[in-house]
Protein backbone atom coordinates (compact mmCIF):
# COMPACT_ATOMS: atom_id res chain seq x y z
CA UNK A 1 0.00 0.00 0.00
CA UNK A 2 2.78 2.10 0.76
CA UNK A 3 4.35 1.67 -2.71
CA UNK A 4 1.32 2.38 -4.26
CA UNK A 5 1.03 5.40 -2.43
CA UNK A 6 4.12 6.72 -3.26
CA UNK A 7 3.63 5.92 -7.38
CA UNK A 8 0.20 7.96 -6.68
CA UNK A 9 2.23 10.75 -5.27
CA UNK A 10 4.92 10.67 -8.15
CA UNK A 11 1.99 10.85 -11.02
CA UNK A 12 0.00 14.17 -9.69
CA UNK A 13 2.26 16.44 -11.69
CA UNK A 14 2.06 14.07 -14.83
CA UNK A 15 -1.90 14.11 -14.47
CA UNK A 16 -1.83 17.78 -14.24
CA UNK A 17 0.29 17.85 -17.57
CA UNK A 18 -1.99 15.49 -19.02
CA UNK A 19 -5.25 17.50 -18.04
CA UNK A 20 -4.58 20.19 -19.77
CA UNK A 21 -3.71 18.91 -23.15
CA UNK A 22 -6.09 16.16 -23.17
CA UNK A 23 -8.60 19.33 -22.65
CA UNK A 24 -7.40 20.48 -25.73
CA UNK A 25 -7.74 17.44 -27.70
CA UNK A 26 -11.17 16.80 -26.34
CA UNK A 27 -11.59 20.78 -28.02
CA UNK A 28 -10.09 19.30 -30.75
CA UNK A 29 -11.99 16.31 -31.20
CA UNK A 30 -15.45 18.56 -31.39
CA UNK A 31 -14.54 20.60 -33.65
CA UNK A 32 -13.39 17.88 -36.30
CA UNK A 33 -17.35 16.60 -36.06
CA UNK A 34 -16.93 13.48 -33.17
CA UNK A 35 -19.09 13.58 -30.24
CA UNK A 36 -18.23 14.35 -26.64
CA UNK A 37 -18.02 10.46 -25.12
CA UNK A 38 -16.19 9.27 -28.95
CA UNK A 39 -13.25 11.38 -28.05
CA UNK A 40 -13.63 10.27 -24.26
CA UNK A 41 -13.43 6.58 -25.23
CA UNK A 42 -10.72 7.41 -27.50
CA UNK A 43 -8.68 8.71 -24.34
CA UNK A 44 -9.74 6.40 -22.22
CA UNK A 45 -8.76 3.49 -24.55
CA UNK A 46 -5.57 5.09 -26.15
CA UNK A 47 -3.44 6.68 -23.93
CA UNK A 48 -1.48 8.46 -25.78
CA UNK A 49 -1.48 12.32 -27.36
CA UNK A 50 0.27 12.20 -30.85
CA UNK A 51 -1.23 8.72 -31.74
CA UNK A 52 -4.85 10.31 -31.02
CA UNK A 53 -3.90 13.60 -32.61
CA UNK A 54 -3.12 12.00 -35.56
CA UNK A 55 -5.75 9.20 -35.51
CA UNK A 56 -9.06 11.97 -35.39
CA UNK A 57 -7.49 13.18 -38.31
CA UNK A 58 -7.46 9.90 -40.12
CA UNK A 59 -11.04 9.16 -38.61
CA UNK A 60 -12.54 12.19 -40.40
CA UNK A 61 -12.67 10.57 -44.11
CA UNK A 62 -14.13 6.91 -44.16
CA UNK A 63 -11.79 3.50 -44.89
CA UNK A 64 -8.48 4.62 -43.95
CA UNK A 65 -7.77 1.27 -41.72
CA UNK A 66 -4.63 0.60 -43.49
CA UNK A 67 -3.43 4.39 -43.19
CA UNK A 68 -4.89 4.33 -39.51
CA UNK A 69 -2.90 1.16 -38.58
CA UNK A 70 0.50 2.69 -40.44
CA UNK A 71 0.58 5.84 -39.09
CA UNK A 72 -0.62 4.25 -35.64
CA UNK A 73 2.18 2.21 -35.76
CA UNK A 74 5.06 4.38 -36.83
CA UNK A 75 4.15 6.80 -34.17
CA UNK A 76 3.76 4.71 -31.12
CA UNK A 77 7.00 2.60 -32.24
CA UNK A 78 8.71 4.43 -29.42
CA UNK A 79 7.07 2.74 -27.22
CA UNK A 80 7.37 -0.18 -27.54
CA UNK A 81 11.28 0.69 -26.79
CA UNK A 82 10.41 2.28 -23.99
CA UNK A 83 8.51 -1.24 -22.85
CA UNK A 84 12.07 -3.22 -23.61
CA UNK A 85 13.45 -0.63 -21.36
CA UNK A 86 11.33 -1.09 -18.76
CA UNK A 87 10.83 -4.85 -18.75
CA UNK A 88 15.02 -4.88 -17.93
CA UNK A 89 14.27 -3.03 -14.93
CA UNK A 90 10.84 -4.29 -13.24
CA UNK A 91 11.39 -6.18 -10.09
CA UNK A 92 11.04 -10.31 -10.46
CA UNK A 93 7.12 -10.22 -8.96
CA UNK A 94 6.55 -8.02 -11.98
CA UNK A 95 5.41 -10.53 -14.23
CA UNK A 96 2.70 -12.07 -16.28
CA UNK A 97 -0.39 -10.52 -16.02
CA UNK A 98 0.63 -7.82 -14.32
CA UNK A 99 2.58 -7.11 -17.54
CA UNK A 100 -0.10 -7.30 -19.70
CA UNK A 101 -2.48 -5.05 -17.55
CA UNK A 102 0.26 -2.26 -16.85
CA UNK A 103 1.87 -2.25 -20.07
CA UNK A 104 -1.78 -0.18 -21.42
CA UNK A 105 0.05 2.50 -19.44
CA UNK A 106 3.41 3.05 -20.75
CA UNK A 107 3.31 6.59 -22.11
CA UNK A 108 6.98 8.93 -22.68
CA UNK A 109 5.65 10.66 -19.05
CA UNK A 110 5.27 7.35 -17.14
CA UNK A 111 8.26 5.85 -18.99
CA UNK A 112 10.03 8.76 -17.45
CA UNK A 113 9.00 8.51 -14.32
CA UNK A 114 9.16 4.81 -13.93
CA UNK A 115 12.71 4.76 -15.38
CA UNK A 116 13.84 6.87 -12.12
CA UNK A 117 13.40 3.78 -10.21
CA UNK A 118 16.30 1.12 -8.84
CA UNK A 119 13.26 -1.45 -9.10
CA UNK A 120 10.30 -0.84 -10.88
CA UNK A 121 7.71 -2.62 -8.57
CA UNK A 122 4.17 -3.78 -9.61
CA UNK A 123 2.10 -2.11 -6.97
CA UNK A 124 4.63 1.35 -7.23
CA UNK A 125 3.47 1.57 -11.08
CA UNK A 126 -0.22 0.90 -10.75
CA UNK A 127 -0.20 3.78 -8.71
CA UNK A 128 1.92 6.23 -11.06
CA UNK A 129 -0.56 5.21 -13.37
CA UNK A 130 -3.70 6.21 -12.06
CA UNK A 131 -3.32 9.89 -12.05
CA UNK A 132 -1.93 10.08 -15.59
CA UNK A 133 -4.89 8.04 -16.73
CA UNK A 134 -7.48 10.15 -15.24
CA UNK A 135 -6.23 12.93 -15.66
CA UNK A 136 -6.38 12.43 -19.72
CA UNK A 137 -9.64 11.16 -19.29
CA UNK A 138 -11.41 13.81 -17.37
CA UNK A 139 -9.50 16.67 -19.49
CA UNK A 140 -10.62 15.06 -22.60
CA UNK A 141 -14.63 14.88 -20.86
CA UNK A 142 -14.43 18.62 -20.30
CA UNK A 143 -12.60 19.61 -23.43
CA UNK A 144 -15.77 18.16 -25.11
CA UNK A 145 -18.43 19.41 -23.05
CA UNK A 146 -17.47 23.11 -22.97
CA UNK A 147 -15.70 22.88 -26.35
CA UNK A 148 -19.39 23.79 -27.48
CA UNK A 149 -19.46 26.49 -25.51
CA UNK A 150 -16.43 28.35 -25.26
CA UNK A 151 -16.38 31.53 -27.75
CA UNK A 152 -14.53 30.64 -31.11
CA UNK A 153 -11.16 32.71 -30.51
CA UNK A 154 -10.55 30.74 -27.38
CA UNK A 155 -10.93 27.27 -29.06
CA UNK A 156 -8.58 28.52 -31.67
CA UNK A 157 -6.26 29.62 -29.16
CA UNK A 158 -6.33 26.03 -27.28
CA UNK A 159 -6.04 23.92 -30.77
CA UNK A 160 -1.57 25.05 -30.19
CA UNK A 161 -1.65 23.85 -27.30
CA UNK A 162 -0.41 20.17 -28.02
CA UNK A 163 1.68 21.42 -30.52
CA UNK A 164 3.32 23.42 -28.05
CA UNK A 165 3.86 20.47 -25.68
CA UNK A 166 5.58 18.80 -28.72
CA UNK A 167 8.19 21.83 -28.97
CA UNK A 168 8.63 21.23 -25.33
CA UNK A 169 9.87 17.66 -25.58
CA UNK A 170 11.68 17.99 -28.28
CA UNK A 171 13.41 21.16 -28.13
CA UNK A 172 15.10 20.33 -24.85
CA UNK A 173 17.23 17.40 -25.87
CA UNK A 174 18.28 19.04 -29.52
CA UNK A 175 19.62 21.57 -27.39
CA UNK A 176 21.96 19.61 -25.79
CA UNK A 177 22.12 17.14 -28.47
CA UNK A 178 23.31 17.92 -32.25
CA UNK A 179 22.54 14.29 -34.05
CA UNK A 180 18.58 15.19 -32.28
CA UNK A 181 18.67 18.41 -33.89
CA UNK A 182 19.47 17.00 -36.99
CA UNK A 183 17.31 14.62 -37.32
CA UNK A 184 14.12 16.88 -35.87
CA UNK A 185 15.49 19.13 -39.09
CA UNK A 186 15.34 16.80 -41.24
CA UNK A 187 12.25 15.38 -40.57
CA UNK A 188 10.65 19.09 -40.25
CA UNK A 189 11.64 19.82 -43.56
CA UNK A 190 11.02 16.79 -45.29
CA UNK A 191 7.29 16.94 -44.03
CA UNK A 192 7.15 20.03 -45.52
CA UNK A 193 7.76 19.26 -48.41
CA UNK A 194 5.26 16.86 -48.54
CA UNK A 195 2.68 19.34 -47.78
CA UNK A 196 3.56 21.92 -50.16
CA UNK A 197 4.86 20.19 -53.33
CA UNK A 198 2.91 18.96 -55.77
CA UNK A 199 1.56 15.33 -55.98
CA UNK A 200 3.77 14.18 -52.99
CA UNK A 201 0.81 16.71 -51.46
CA UNK A 202 -1.65 14.29 -52.53
CA UNK A 203 -0.73 11.80 -49.96
CA UNK A 204 -2.35 11.52 -46.88
CA UNK A 205 -0.72 12.74 -43.97
CA UNK A 206 -1.07 9.34 -41.79
CA UNK A 207 1.24 8.22 -44.10
CA UNK A 208 3.57 11.12 -44.79
CA UNK A 209 4.21 11.30 -41.21
CA UNK A 210 5.61 7.82 -40.72
CA UNK A 211 7.72 8.10 -43.85
CA UNK A 212 9.22 11.39 -43.23
CA UNK A 213 9.81 10.34 -39.57
CA UNK A 214 11.26 7.05 -40.59
CA UNK A 215 13.41 8.17 -43.25
CA UNK A 216 14.90 11.34 -40.98
CA UNK A 217 15.61 8.63 -37.97
CA UNK A 218 17.12 6.28 -40.47
CA UNK A 219 19.40 9.55 -41.93
CA UNK A 220 19.98 10.26 -38.28
CA UNK A 221 20.92 6.50 -37.38
CA UNK A 222 23.36 6.22 -40.28
CA UNK A 223 24.94 9.26 -39.71
CA UNK A 224 24.97 9.37 -35.86
CA UNK A 225 24.56 5.71 -34.28
CA UNK A 226 24.46 6.19 -30.51
CA UNK A 227 27.21 4.69 -28.62
CA UNK A 228 25.49 1.54 -26.75
CA UNK A 229 28.08 1.67 -24.05
CA UNK A 230 26.00 4.81 -22.71
CA UNK A 231 22.88 3.51 -21.85
CA UNK A 232 20.13 5.18 -20.12
CA UNK A 233 21.66 8.94 -20.76
CA UNK A 234 18.76 8.95 -23.57
CA UNK A 235 16.16 10.31 -21.50
CA UNK B 1 -20.72 5.21 -37.35
CA UNK B 2 -19.92 2.06 -37.76
CA UNK B 3 -16.57 3.47 -38.91
CA UNK B 4 -16.11 4.76 -35.25
CA UNK B 5 -15.67 1.17 -33.86
CA UNK B 6 -13.55 -0.05 -36.49
CA UNK B 7 -11.42 2.52 -36.06
CA UNK B 8 -11.39 2.81 -32.54
CA UNK B 9 -9.95 -0.41 -32.32
CA UNK B 10 -7.52 -0.16 -34.57
CA UNK B 11 -6.25 2.60 -33.26
CA UNK B 12 -6.29 1.39 -29.34
CA UNK B 13 -5.71 -2.04 -30.28
CA UNK B 14 -2.53 -1.36 -32.22
CA UNK B 15 -1.06 1.35 -29.40
CA UNK B 16 -1.80 -0.97 -26.60
CA UNK B 17 0.06 -4.12 -28.57
CA UNK B 18 3.00 -1.84 -29.10
CA UNK B 19 2.92 -1.44 -25.65
CA UNK B 20 2.17 -4.48 -23.61
CA UNK B 21 3.74 -7.45 -25.96
CA UNK B 22 7.50 -5.92 -25.94
CA UNK B 23 6.78 -5.50 -22.03
CA UNK B 24 5.21 -8.77 -21.69
CA UNK B 25 7.61 -10.73 -24.20
CA UNK B 26 10.69 -9.40 -24.15
CA UNK B 27 13.56 -10.76 -22.36
CA UNK B 28 16.46 -9.68 -23.53
CA UNK B 29 17.57 -6.30 -24.95
CA UNK B 30 18.37 -5.23 -28.54
CA UNK B 31 22.43 -5.10 -29.01
CA UNK B 32 22.21 -4.11 -33.32
CA UNK B 33 23.56 -0.64 -32.67
CA UNK B 34 21.86 0.71 -35.86
CA UNK B 35 18.45 -0.64 -34.73
CA UNK B 36 19.10 0.88 -31.04
CA UNK B 37 19.88 4.34 -32.41
CA UNK B 38 16.93 4.52 -35.00
CA UNK B 39 14.41 3.75 -31.94
CA UNK B 40 15.97 6.47 -29.97
CA UNK B 41 15.95 8.94 -32.91
CA UNK B 42 12.14 8.14 -33.60
CA UNK B 43 10.35 9.91 -30.66
CA UNK B 44 11.86 13.31 -31.94
CA UNK B 45 11.17 12.39 -36.00
CA UNK B 46 7.45 11.71 -35.03
CA UNK B 47 7.07 14.71 -33.31
CA UNK B 48 8.99 16.62 -35.31
CA UNK B 49 6.64 15.76 -38.61
CA UNK B 50 3.68 16.13 -36.98
CA UNK B 51 4.52 19.36 -35.65
CA UNK B 52 5.64 21.20 -38.76
CA UNK B 53 4.18 22.28 -40.94
CA UNK B 54 0.78 22.18 -39.41
CA UNK B 55 1.81 24.59 -36.10
CA UNK B 56 1.43 26.79 -38.98
CA UNK B 57 -2.28 26.23 -39.19
CA UNK B 58 -3.03 25.52 -35.90
CA UNK B 59 -5.17 27.92 -34.95
CA UNK B 60 -6.55 28.33 -38.36
CA UNK B 61 -4.67 32.13 -38.90
CA UNK B 62 -1.08 31.89 -39.46
CA UNK B 63 -0.08 35.06 -37.42
CA UNK B 64 -1.55 34.04 -34.51
CA UNK B 65 -0.03 30.58 -35.05
CA UNK B 66 3.65 31.86 -35.38
CA UNK B 67 2.99 33.99 -32.49
CA UNK B 68 2.24 31.32 -29.99
CA UNK B 69 4.78 28.45 -31.86
CA UNK B 70 7.69 31.38 -31.41
CA UNK B 71 6.81 32.08 -27.62
CA UNK B 72 6.56 28.47 -27.36
CA UNK B 73 10.13 27.77 -29.00
CA UNK B 74 11.42 30.40 -26.63
CA UNK B 75 9.77 29.30 -23.50
CA UNK B 76 11.00 25.53 -24.47
CA UNK B 77 14.19 26.76 -25.24
CA UNK B 78 14.47 27.91 -21.92
CA UNK B 79 13.57 24.14 -20.60
CA UNK B 80 10.08 25.04 -19.30
CA UNK B 81 7.77 22.14 -18.65
CA UNK B 82 5.42 20.98 -21.24
CA UNK B 83 2.06 22.17 -19.41
CA UNK B 84 3.94 25.84 -19.58
CA UNK B 85 5.01 25.65 -22.66
CA UNK B 86 1.45 24.49 -23.83
CA UNK B 87 -0.42 27.21 -21.88
CA UNK B 88 2.32 30.43 -23.46
CA UNK B 89 1.59 29.00 -27.06
CA UNK B 90 -2.03 29.33 -26.24
CA UNK B 91 -1.72 32.99 -24.81
CA UNK B 92 0.81 34.07 -27.93
CA UNK B 93 -1.88 32.80 -30.47
CA UNK B 94 -4.68 34.35 -28.32
CA UNK B 95 -3.35 37.83 -27.78
CA UNK B 96 -2.73 37.82 -31.00
CA UNK B 97 -6.12 36.99 -32.31
CA UNK B 98 -6.89 39.55 -29.66
CA UNK B 99 -5.20 42.44 -31.46
CA UNK B 100 -6.37 41.20 -35.22
CA UNK B 101 -9.83 41.08 -33.80
CA UNK B 102 -9.73 44.72 -32.10
CA UNK B 103 -7.83 46.27 -35.28
CA UNK B 104 -9.49 44.17 -38.01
Amino acid sequence: MKLFLRGLRAGVPIGLGYLSVSFTFGIMAISLGFEWWQAVIISALTLTSAGQLAGISIMVNPMQYITMLISQLTINVRYSFMSVSLSQRVSPSFKGIKRWLLGFFITDEIFAVASTEKRIEPKFFLGLCVMPWIGWTLGTLVGGLIGNVLPPIIISSLCIAIYGMFLAIIIPPAKKSRPILIVICIAGILHCLFYYLPILREIPSGISISVCAILAAIIGALLFPIDTSKEGSDR
Amino acid sequence: MNDFLIYLIILSGSTYLIRALPFALFKRTIENKFVRSFLSYIPYSVLAAMTLPAIFYSTGNVASSFAGLILGCIFAYKGKGLTLVALVSCLGAFATELIIMLLG
